[in-house]
């Protein structure tokens, strides 16, 4: 009996050209700009090589599992989350609304980070690099004040690029040079989302692929840099002491969690247009250990950078010294180097320790240059920038570093714009006359002028309300209620065997336990440690302001009350569906209690969604 | 008459040497860091040196108050050290034993200040005339920001792939309308042919596939859609 090849299902649902782009496309929704820029922070401050314990732990019990889970149920109900939530159960629709709403509301403020990154690129093409020269004030005769009290690159960050307000409540103008950066953004998000995955399967090899090649070549040249082993030695020496927080063990969860791009519903998305039989297993490890990996290895040149950066300005800070010893004690030039500086301080200390004293030289210490840790935008926009300059063929390096940048951000904003696209696509309520261009063009118009708010002059902190509060807590709830409704609800003994028809074997105890109990009473612990956390001191933030007596530190602030009123609405409203459709299907439910087209939801299964 | 001379040479000396000493008035402090600004290229600093700094502040004398007859033994220079500092002292030619305004001075070292720099071969962070601040350049402005122009090569490449996928995608939906409805055609030609050729369904001539048991393909309409 000959079994008929693949034959293409004729139900008109789009798929991926090959199941390379598939991995692919999950591979950059996961890999993104947080490898970057967060993991190799967390490393640094959370005692170095010793991180990678908690962080692999969480990665066994809860990163991997959760995203097997995932992709398992995409490719079994072949529907966008909110149609795979209605199939599980109609109880259970609300979250899927909950998936959807928070890639809508990360969807907004992302993009607007890839238009600082494209503001930056395009800026990269002047000699001299604009954040490396303080302008001139208005009469000419000395510097930027501003500029001159911190540095030319927090200038350019916070007054040219922001023009940020020293106050959340200040909304400032509208920036134009940021709006144009963003309707360029939201076109380039248009046009590699315009057919769904036909067109984003096409550019995901370039936007997931270039990426890695930048990171191979900063890596190279990083590693030649002086100070580079010393900035590596800091990061990778383990400090197991740090092991005894459980804030330590607290940020490895969160990481891996929001690292994975778990409970947004764009990986459920995504493998909805694999074909059914298809090894979602053997996908879910490879796309989670890769993201592993990219972390581990992006935090090699990052750090490599870091150091070489410390090492210059600890440098810096001894012939700022040397000069001042050798213009005071008209000494010839180079008879002080480096190296025997300490022998000269020593020996000029006993014998004219007045003068010293009257020069007042700082201390250089390295361990205090290395120690100057930062994490997102800051260790992007200003301590790289600052890097760079210092690099032969700066603009070069930063045009590199700014395009591998926007294209981590852009491959995440894929998935997240599919988590946005296809349950749009597949509700009832869009007519089928709409063509996809249309749907899409009008999603990415309507972002693009509700993003228009993050272009103000207090956007960016507006930006950091929505990272922390829309785009963290919902998704541990959304993440914990997928668990409890695909375990408890569907019955994990049903979702084994959709499995097994999938992948062609059981799965494995290790499955069995982790989805049963290991990772919900994870996912349970990080969010009721991460809700205590949060309350326990009131939410403040780090404002930029220039009339501020210790600037250019950043002045301590705290949310007003209704700053502080939108940051619960924007953690509750995604979750707050999940009872809401329960409630309605229980109230519809009560009104045609006889009704026997109501189908209750255990005859659902794998095979018989594929209509 | 020796001896006078050697009096009078003496007195001169002394009284030059009490114009010239480190912070004495209109005196200024020069420092120079040819090292840094050379590296192995980096001269000397002999007393041929000295003649040419002598020769250029008399220089700018001169060109600062056309009238000035500054000679170059009026200028003097004294504790000269290693680190190549010293200090320096323009004295009138027309007095005698008195020195030049700091102002004059240093309005004229001002003014000629490119030129003395580059006879040493180095610039105004290198060749200090402490007390005497240089004049920050004006900022060099493109008449358009480059940024722009990146901005607008970037944007007409992105506008130019939309439209292009637009008309795409219009044209490969005209033409599948068009496909549409000539398979119509042919389906009703196929269904011909099943009555006549028994059971040889028409999916199979478009397909590369082998065989297609028609048990199988029944089966699937078994399950009952939702």
């Amino acid at each position: 009996l000959s079994v008929p090849p693949e034959i293409p299902k004729e139900d008109g649902r789009p798929k991926w050209d090959n199941k390379f782009q598939y991995i692919l496309s999950c591979i950059g929704f996961a890999v993104g700009l947080g490898n970057v820029w967060r993991f190799p922070y967390l490393c640094q401050i959370h005692g170095g090589g010793a991180f990678l314990i908690p962080y692999i732990i969480a990665l066994l019990f809860e990163g991997i599992p959760l995203l097997h889970l995932e992709l398992a149920l995409g490719q079994c109900l072949r529907k966008g989350s909110i149609g795979a939530w209605n199939s599980i159960s109609p109880y259970l629709g609300g979250v899927g609304v909950g998936s959807w709403m928070v890639s809508v509301l990360v969807s907004l403020y992302y993009n607007t980070v890839l238009t600082w990154v494209m503001w930056y690129f395009i800026n990269s093409f002047q000699e001299p690099l604009p954040w490396s020269v303080c302008p001139l004030n208005e009469n000419r005769t000395g510097l930027n004040e501003e500029c001159y009290e911190s540095t030319a690159v927090n200038y350019f960050w916070y007054r040219k690029t922001l023009n940020i307000t020293p106050d959340v409540t200040e909304t400032g103008t509208l920036q134009w040079w940021l709006i144009l950066c963003l309707g360029t953004c939201w076109a380039i998000v248009y046009l590699c989302t315009i057919r769904g995955i036909e067109t984003t399967g096409k550019a995901i090899y370039v936007t997931a692929l270039f990426p890695y090649l930048v990171l191979t070549i900063f890596l190279i040249h990083g590693l030649t840099l002086p100070g580079a082993t010393d900035g590596l030695a800091y990061l990778f020496t383990p400090n197991l002491n740090t092991l005894k927080n459980p804030r330590v063990w607290l940020d490895a969860a969160t990481q891996i969690f929001f690292s994975l791009s778990l409970a947004f519903g764009g990986l459920i998305a995504f493998s909805s247009y694999n074909p059914p039989k298809n090894d979602c297993e053997k996908d879910a490890v490879t796309v989670a250990l890769v993201n592993s990996v990219t972390s581990l290895y992006a935090s090699i040149p990052v750090f490599s950078v870091l150091g070489f950066k410390a090492t210059t300005g600890y440098w810096e800070c001894l012939d700022r010294n040397i000069i001042s010893i050798i213009n005071e004690f008209d000494l010839p030039e180079e008879s002080i180097m480096r190296q025997n500086y300490t022998a000269w301080i020593s020996f000029l200390n006993s014998s004219y320790p007045e003068k010293i004293a009257g020069l007042k030289l700082k201390n250089c210490d390295l361990q205090e240059f290395l120690d100057q840790s930062v994490s997102g935008t800051g260790l992007a926009f200003i301590i790289f920038t600052q890097a760079i300059m210092l690099m032969p063929g700066s603009q070069a390096w930063a045009i590199l570093f700014f395009i591998m940048l926007f294209c981590l951000g852009l491959s995440s904003m894929f998935g997240n714009i599919e988590g946005v696209f296809t349950p749009l696509l597949e509700l009832p309520a869009i007519p089928k006359l709409i063509p996809k261009e249309l749907l899409s063009g009008i999603i990415c118009l309507i972002c693009f002028l509700i993003a228009l708010c993050f272009t103000l002059g207090s956007g960016s902190y507006w930006i950091d309300i929505f990272d922390s509060y829309a785009g963290s807590l919902p998704l541990l709830v959304i993440a914990f209620l997928e668990v409890i409704g695909v375990v408890y609800v569907y019955k994990i003994k049903r979702f084994s065997k959709d499995v097994e028809m999938m992948t062609g074997r059981k799965p494995h105890l290790y499955w069995q336990i982790t989805w049963r109990f290991i990772s919900p009473l994870l996912l349970l612990i990080v969010f009721v440690a991460f809700v205590i956390l949060q309350i326990q001191k009131p939410p403040s933030y780090a404002a930029w302001n220039p009339k501020y007596e210790g600037f250019p530190m950043k002045e301590d602030k705290v949310y007003p009350p209704w700053v502080l009123a939108i940051c619960v609405l924007l953690a509750v409203l995604p979750c707050v569906f999940v009872p809401l459709v329960a409630l309605f299907h229980l109230i519809k439910r009560t009104h045609r209690t006889k009704d026997s087209s109501f189908v209750p939801p255990e005859v659902f299964s794998c095979q018989g969604t594929n209509s | 008459m020796l001896r006078v001379l050697l009096l009078t040479l003496s007195v001169i000396a002394i009284t030059y040497a009490e114009l010239c000493k480190p912070d004495a008035q209109n005196a200024f402090k020069v420092r120079l860091s040819i090292k840094t600004a050379l590296g192995e290229n980096a001269y000397a600093w002999d007393a041929n040196e000295e003649y040419l700094f002598k020769a250029m502040v008399a220089f700018a004398m001169r060109r600062y108050s056309s009238k000035s007859t500054t000679q170059i033994s009026n200028v003097l220079l004294c504790n000269v050290t290693d680190r190549v500092s010293f200090w320096f002292v323009v004295t009138d030619p027309s007095k005698n034993v008195t020195t030049v305004p700091g102002s004059e001075v240093e309005a004229a070292i001002r003014m000629n200040r490119n030129r003395i720099n580059s006879a040493f071969l180095l610039s105004d962070k290198t060749l200090q005339f402490l007390k005497i601040t240089s004049t920050l350049s004006p900022p060099v402005e493109p008449s358009t920001p480059a940024w722009l122009i990146v901005f607008g090569v970037v944007l007409c490449l992105i506008v130019a792939g939309i439209v292009f996928l637009i008309v795409a995608g219009i044209k490969k939906h005209k033409k599948k309308n068009k496909e549409s409805t000539e398979r119509e055609n042919l389906e009703e030609k196929c269904e011909v042919t099943v009555t006549v050729e028994n059971g040889i369904p028409c999916e199979t001539l478009d397909l590369k596939a082998g065989h297609i048991n028609g048990v199988f393909a029944a089966d699937a309409e078994r399950f009952t859609s939702l």
